[in-house]
């Protein structure tokens, strides 16, 4: 099940040109651009590990897709997002955040119901993936 | 967000066959800066002449392009070698500017720095921080002075190696993203580039800044009061001319940046002078002009028999 968080995620995969453009526009508005990666993608984690320190003061794209390459060759299995974070008063928060790297298999979402007192049901989702422990859930490694 | 021409233009258009050399040259402007280079930066034929001849490579590899004669990406990492004040840091942000224009670089920024910046202070440091600088630098170009001190050769495990190293790598595979231009005085560079082979063969361009001459001096200390708005009195000027020929001779004389710091005393001398006598009526002449007695208080004039 492909899963679908943060902007253009119904989209087919951006390729590393439009994720350029993508980063050129979010460094235009001086936004601080993040790459997160994670292999526990439940729609509820939202505090994905860090690759790196955000990087300020960037003027190019080439900056970020270095970086992003990097990661890729370290977390090339599991998803990758960027983040763009503006700073700037009133904001103070997240502007835009998509998937750049998704791993080749995903088994998605088990939902869970749980039956509790006076037949009410609670509802749950648990990633099929994260049955394994981190850092086996995506095949490699 | 990116800039015109690119990647779109070539595929969507039919190559073109015929191209008016003039009007491209106008287009892109690049004139105009060399113009501006011309008259802003006394002598220094040498390095005109190169950036020149990397203008003009640059334009007609646009053309080039858009005929669908394509060919790898020209090197443009650059080193600057000279004595301390012939203009290495100005002609950088200059050939920044051209390269921006001309749509080799895509944000045309300088981002200046030297061994502090680059390399770390313990072990995993420097990498993180070199990486850093490149990041801010893609898309423009960096600007490394005093380039030698990366290497230490009387230390093995310093880590400035390191910061070469992935200077190296970047320089090689992101030619296109990243402008390098090394500067430093030319004994050291020799030595830089002897000990670190790699860099110079990765550097297609070596330009070598000359010393200026007593008269490019002259030439400079007057743009540089022009701007300033001040001028010389006849006979100031004449005591100008014999204080740049004595200064000259002495030691520590580094060019452009001495005149600068001459004429920055001799607006010194000239205000006291001025304050000394509050009981005039002080014009607008007076205000720009330097006498000859500020330029002849200078202690260049004494004998060095006291120092």
């Amino acid at each position: 099940m492909r899963i679908t968080q943060g902007c253009f995620s119904f989209l087919p995969d951006l390729t590393d040109e439009q994720i350029s453009a993508q980063v050129q526009y979010c460094l235009g508005h001086g936004w601080a651009v993040n790459i997160e990666f994670t292999d526990d993608p439940h729609p509820r984690n939202h505090f994905w590990e860090m690759w790196g320190l955000p990087m300020f003061d960037l003027r190019d794209a080439a900056g970020v897709m270095m970086e992003l390459n990097e990661c890729r060759k370290v977390y090339g299995d599991r998803y990758i997002r960027l983040s763009a974070f503006d700073s700037s008063h009133g904001w103070e928060s997240v502007r835009l955040s998509f998937i750049v790297n998704r791993p080749k298999q995903e088994p998605g979402f088990r939902l869970n119901r749980h039956e509790v007192a006076g037949r009410r049901v609670q509802y749950t989702t648990t990633s099929y993936a994260a049955d394994r422990p981190e850092g086996q859930r995506y095949g490699a490694s | 967000m990116s800039p015109p021409g690119a990647a779109h233009s070539i595929s969507e258009t039919p190559p073109t066959r015929q191209v008016d050399l003039r009007h491209e040259f106008n287009e892109v402007g690049i004139g105009e800066v060399l113009d501006q280079l011309d008259r802003e930066l006394i002598g220094l034929r040498p390095v005109k002449t190169r950036i020149r001849e990397i203008a003009s490579l640059l334009l007609i590899e646009r053309i080039r392009k858009r005929m669908n004669l394509t060919s790898d990406v020209p090197t443009l990492h650059m080193s600057f070698t000279g004595n301390p004040g012939t203009g290495k840091t100005t002609v950088a942000l200059r050939i920044a500017s051209i390269l921006h224009r001309l749509g080799y670089v895509r944000r045309g920024q300088v981002v200046s720095v030297t061994r502090d910046e680059l390399v770390g202070q313990y072990i995993g440091h420097t990498a993180p921080k070199t990486k850093e600088i490149l990041k801010k630098a893609m898309g423009g170009v960096l600007f490394i002075d005093e380039a030698y001190y990366l290497h230490r050769p009387d230390n093995e495990r310093d880590y400035g190696q390191e910061a070469i190293e992935i200077l190296l790598q970047v320089m090689e595979t992101q030619r296109e993203d990243l402008v390098v231009i090394l500067a430093g005085y030319g004994e050291r560079m020799d030595k830089f580039f002897a000990s670190n082979p790699g860099f110079r063969s990765r550097i297609a361009h070596h330009v070598d800044f000359p010393d200026y001459t007593e008269d490019e001096l002259l030439s400079i200390a007057d743009l540089m009061l022009r701007e300033m708005n001040y001028k010389f009195s006849a006979d100031a000027r004449e005591a100008f001319v014999r204080y740049v020929s004595l200064r000259k001779t002495q030691p520590l004389f580094s060019n452009a940046r001495s005149i600068r710091n001459a004429l920055d005393r001799l607006r010194l001398r000239q205000a006291s002078r001025l304050v000394a006598d509050l009981d005039r009526v002080l014009t607008a002449d007076d205000a720009m002009s330097l006498e000859a007695s500020d330029v002849l208080a200078s202690r260049v004039f004494v004998k060095p028999i006291g120092e």
